[in-house]
């Protein structure tokens, strides 16, 4: 299962990850090696296999009580924020 | 008859009324300073897990109940992967394949009093996005996450409907029921409700659907049936000038009155569903289903049924007095006070009550005009204090200055004359008075009976009781 | 200076318990050692000195007022996997760089609440993708046994850490592999509990279903004792299971008579090294000593477990790595030019080449056109794997074979070839991938380098694993050695 440059770039676009132009051949290669590794699967007979999502079988989802716990915690949490201002996480211009 | 044959289905996302979101413990509360209702699993910060409010899921399996869908024994949440600024983790929690709720059905009426039946296809439990702000940043935006993880029912209606008005009928539909549930503010201007309409048009009699397209968040019943129609006519300019229409998303810009294209939206929409390994498989059992059946309200149509059979009102005024669980609480307070005249109370809350609520903007539940007060106006119209005519000026004094009728008729001295000799004696001043017409009325010009109600009605500033009024006059100007 | 560093943490509790010696005293000497070796192994990427002092100063109150915990005292460390309040979080990434975490793990919170003292946080193949600790963007960690090999990984610099007795116990994550391939390729134990049965909340994730936090250390029984207070039922995971946690410590003694030990057929197979073959084959004749009944069981699909692996990790991780986008926390490039250039730069230059590789891997196999043949087919397999694991724990209690198919590789001899360095964790993927504990113990050497013995058991039978692990390093004393230079 060998990939084209361009599925390589509409990959890597549908990421969001940028490549440089040595990047390209690289992951053109061992992509395709990959998934030519991962093409074993096709050997196995799956046609009645249910799959499975979750290693523990048999457990469904806890529900938590509908409470607020939480405070403002902003200014802490935005420590780490690349930019803000007036409490808004800024980015660029996003044109709809 | 058209050539063209409008589709549309409506996805409608309502806001769940829960305290916290749906899958963290933040508040959920409108109106906050940005981003101080966001905590680390709504910011979607390294190493956090969500985990699922049980309030969401009860709302969700009553909405379910009520459009008698299949509730589904096991449903489970799956990511819906795109970047935006406003989509913290890179995903949408939302559900895909397996939706807690299956499908069901809505009727609405249509204008000429048919019924339609709007099948429903499946309503699913997600988590809301947060907000980009973009005024007043120059060259940058700004993201509010307040709304991230705000639970949100989806309520995906099959392609049924065939117009923008049988949309908005539809749309309206399930807002009065979310509210008659408790599950939805069904605030459209802070968006707890809204909807994504896809429409297509397709040559009258074909079967074959036509490429749609999504016009995303519209927050106003006005602003449905406006890009919808736009919408349409669009659509149908393209295809009769031999072009071809493409299935895309777009935006409605309520200032223009027109869709347009959303190019951001277009770039990568391969969403990548797949199962959210962080979260189980939400199963429901009986116990809990029958629990939460137990909470079901009397429903919109039941109660319109009940309204139209136990006050004996039409089909319409049922309909009318059962639009929101408010104002079919406030009618019945109004007939619970005055049980002998059930329709009388419909007609004024239909016309006076209602028109004064809307010229200011107000809710049923404003405290404005007490439904026991309301019932204390009819009360005197009924018992002859007054006439309906004066009672529209009472209504108008209490409205406005909150008095009851009777301090308002008191005050403004409007009983009605139901005292048979004033009646007469202001009767034979009026033909006095005016000699010329007696003549001609008495030499068969019967129009001028009118006339002579309306002069003794001045004399009394409206205040004579009609019927005894008439009855007096005819037998006096008979001679 | 005392021989502290050669004593086990169990022996270290029960010293500060007794007063023999101070929380302050242990915590410099570990701190010593660490400074004196990171420019050879490279097993931290912090090192919190100043909480590690001040920390060991209360828990000495404590321990005067008899008021300890079961850890009270004992320095720890934890892979920088775990979010850790006030203290930089990095997962081996430029991602985290400068991300100072607002929160603790539960596992943190849990070991901080037993009374362990961390000493610093451990480097890491970055977001814990790799066998080998090579990834991390603080550069690669070295194997204490051979500078010029790589330790394992991804919890490599836990395992160097531990091996080296820079500290008693150290947290670790295992994903594929990457608690017992380390601890293999180092010489000490690794313990990968049960899916579930530790929280995996403020563990940055990797890939959601397989990720399961667990420990590194020289013994059965220091892992027992770390696991007790590590373990649990969490609120905040939805995934953590609400069993009690059972007394490990107590139950290590368990006799292991009669066991039944089931030899996977397919883990002796022609990948596996034959030096390696012959020191796990003496280690069963060890157990068949102690008194175990051994038989062969298959596992026929076995083998796809590496082809699954390689589908479900990138698929998830594709989409857990997703928040990494410059806006909230995390690296930003420079003047972006607009919305898609601060995302595709952030996150071109913010991960390392193996990350992208598995985010892109990952995007694939999940993308239209693809899901079916590739992501679901692969939860197909993967449950097929699972019921080849029920049906042999009918008529086993536990299955044994090599952790690794070699001992330690040398730096940069697989980097070039991602499927060369998949295959290393070809013996341990399976335990993932059904959600099983296992653990690895040293059981021998291979020219000087320690070679590991897998034991892998049903759902929730931690204890039996260590007991049954304790029971073997009673008769011998692979885990009692220290590579030179580290004695």
């Amino acid at each position: 299962m060998a990939l084209t440059r361009e599925q390589i770039a509409s990959i890597a676009a549908l990421a969001r990850l940028d490549l440089t132009a040595s990047e390209f051949p690289v992951y053109q290669d061992s992509l395709s090696r990959i998934l030519e590794f991962v093409s074993a699967l096709d050997r196995a007979h799956t046609a009645d296999v249910a799959p499975m999502s979750h290693p523990l079988p048999g457990l469904s989802q806890r529900l938590r009580p509908d409470v607020v716990t939480e405070q403002d915690r902003r200014e802490h949490y935005q420590a780490n924020a690349p930019q803000v201002a007036a409490g808004l996480y800024l980015v660029p211009k996003v044109i709809e | 008859m058209s050539a063209w044959e409008t589709v549309i289905g409506l996805e409608i996302h309502a806001q769940l009324a829960t305290r916290s979101k749906i899958f963290s413990g933040s508040a959920t509360a409108y109106g906050a300073a940005p981003n101080t209702q966001a905590n680390l699993v709504d910011l979607g910060y390294p190493g956090v897990l969500p985990v699922l409010n049980a309030e969401a899921v009860r709302m969700a399996v009553k909405l379910g109940l009520a459009i008698n869908a299949r509730i589904a024994a096991q449903s489970v949440f799956a990511r819906k992967n795109y970047f935006y600024p406003d989509l913290p983790k890179g995903y949408q929690i939302s559900q895909y394949e397996q939706p807690i709720v299956a499908a069901g059905a809505l009727d609405i009426v249509l204008d000429d009093g048919e019924v339609k039946r709007i099948g429903i296809t499946r309503a699913h439990l997600e988590e809301d996005a947060g907000k980009s702000l973009h005024e007043g940043l120059p060259g940058v935006t700004g993201i509010d996450l307040n709304r991230a993880g705000t639970p949100l029912v989806e309520i995906v209606s099959e392609p049924h409907l065939r117009s923008a008005k049988e949309a908005v009928a539809y749309m309206k539909k399930v807002h009065t029921l979310v509210r008659y549930l408790e599950i939805c503010d069904g605030n459209m201007q802070e968006g707890s409700f809204r909807c994504d309409a896809n429409v297509s048009v397709r040559r009258a009699g074909a079967h074959q659907l036509g490429t749609r397209a999504e016009i995303k968040n519209l927050n106003s019943f006005r602003f449905v049936e406006r890009a919808i129609n736009y919408e349409v006519a669009r659509q149908i300019d393209i295809l009769e000038s031999g072009g071809q229409v493409v299935q895309e998303t777009r935006l409605y810009d309520p200032d223009r009155g027109e869709t347009r294209s959303m190019r951001s939206k277009e770039e990568a929409n391969d969403y990548r569903y797949f199962p959210d390994p962080d979260l189980l498989p939400v199963v429901l059992d009986e116990a809990f289903i029958g629990a939460v059946r137990a909470t079901l309200p009397e429903l919109p149509d039941q109660k319109a049924a009940r309204f139209a059979s136990q006050y004996g009102l039409s089909a319409y005024d049922a309909g009318v007095l059962t639009a929101s669980h408010e104002l079919a609480a406030y009618y019945e307070e109004v007939v619970r006070e005055l049980p002998q005249e059930p329709k009388l109370a419909a007609n004024w809350i239909m016309g006076e009550f209602a028109a004064a609520l809307n010229k200011e903007n107000l809710e049923v539940g404003s405290g404005k005009l007490p439904p026991g007060r309301l019932a204390g106006l009819l009360r005197r119209i009924c018992d002859q204090t007054i006439s309906g005519k004066i009672a529209k000026e009472v209504f108008e004094a209490m409205w406005s200055g909150g008095a009851s009728a009777d301090a308002v008729i008191e005050a403004q001295g409007l009983r009605q004359i139901t005292d048979t000799a004033a009646i007469e004696r202001m009767i034979d001043e009026v033909m006095a008075r005016n000699p010329a017409q007696l003549a001609e009325y008495r030499a068969g010009k019967d129009k001028l009976f009118g006339f002579f109600v309306g002069q003794v009605m001045k004399a009394t500033a409206g205040k004579a009781n009609p019927a005894q009024l008439n009855e007096l006059l005819r037998r006096k100007l008979g001679g | 200076m005392s021989d502290w560093h050669t004593s086990t943490l169990t022996q270290l509790a029960a010293g500060l318990r007794a007063r023999k010696f101070s929380s302050a005293e242990l915590v410099r000497a570990y701190l010593q050692r660490i400074d004196a070796s990171q420019a050879a192994l490279n097993a931290f990427i912090s090192v919190t000195r100043e909480q590690a002092l001040s920390d060991a100063a209360v828990a000495d109150r404590a321990l005067a007022a008899g008021a300890a915990g079961a850890l009270t005292g004992v320095p720890i460390a934890h892979k920088d996997i775990f979010c850790t309040q006030g203290v930089r979080t990095t997962c081996g990434s430029r991602m985290l760089d400068n991300f100072v975490s607002p929160y603790d793990a539960t596992v943190v919170a849990k070991l901080k609440g037993a009374g362990a003292v961390m000493l610093g946080k451990t480097n890491m193949d970055e977001f814990a993708m790799g066998s080998s600790s090579e990834t991390s963007f603080y550069g690669p960690v070295r194997n204490p046994w051979n500078p010029q090999l790589v330790p394992g990984g991804s919890s490599g610099g836990s395992a160097a850490a531990v091996a080296a007795r820079l500290v008693p116990a150290a947290t670790a994550t295992d994903t594929g592999g990457s608690i017992r391939q380390p601890a293999a390729l180092c010489g000490i134990t690794g313990l990968k509990p049960t899916y579930g049965r530790v929280s995996r909340f403020g563990m940055i994730a990797f890939a959601s279903s397989l990720d399961q936090g667990g420990v590194l250390t020289a013994t059965a029984a220091d892992a027992a004792l770390v696991l007790r207070e590590m373990a649990g039922f969490d609120a905040n995971d939805s995934t953590s299971v609400d069993t009690p946690v059972p007394d490990y410590v107590a139950a290590l003694e368990r006799p292991l008579a009669g066991l039944k030990v089931g030899l996977l057929k397919e883990f002796f197979d022609e990948g596996l090294d034959a030096h390696n073959e012959r020191r796990i084959r003496e280690a069963l004749k060890v157990y068949e000593g102690l008194g175990a009944k051994l038989s062969e069981v298959s596992l026929p699909n076995l083998p796809l477990s590496v082809p699954v692996y390689y589908v479900v990790a990138p698929a998830e991780c594709s989409s857990n790595l997703a928040r990494y986008d410059g806006v909230r926390f995390g690296y930003r490039c420079e003047k972006p030019r607009d919305l898609a250039d601060l995302y595709r730069r952030s996150r071109g230059e913010g991960f390392g080449a193996e990350v992208k590789r598995r985010i892109m891997t990952g995007t694939y196999v999940l993308s239209a056109g693809y899901y079916d043949a590739y992501y679901l087919k692969a939860q197909r397999v993967r449950q097929l794997i699972n019921e080849d694991f029920r049906r042999a724990f009918g008529s086993v209690d536990v299955l044994m074979g090599p952790t690794t198919p070699t001992p330690a590789f040398a730096i940069g001899a697989k980097t070039s070839d991602p499927i060369t360095m998949y295959l290393n964790d070809i013996y341990t993927i399976g335990a993932n991938l059904a959600g099983l504990p296992a653990v690895s113990i040293p059981c021998g050497f291979v020219q000087q380098l320690p070679v590991g013995l897998q034991i892998v058991g049903p759902h929730f039978s931690e204890a039996r694993l260590l007991s049954a692990a304790h029971a073997f390093q009673r008769v011998t004393d692979w885990h009692t050695r220290v590579p030179p230079g580290y004695a």
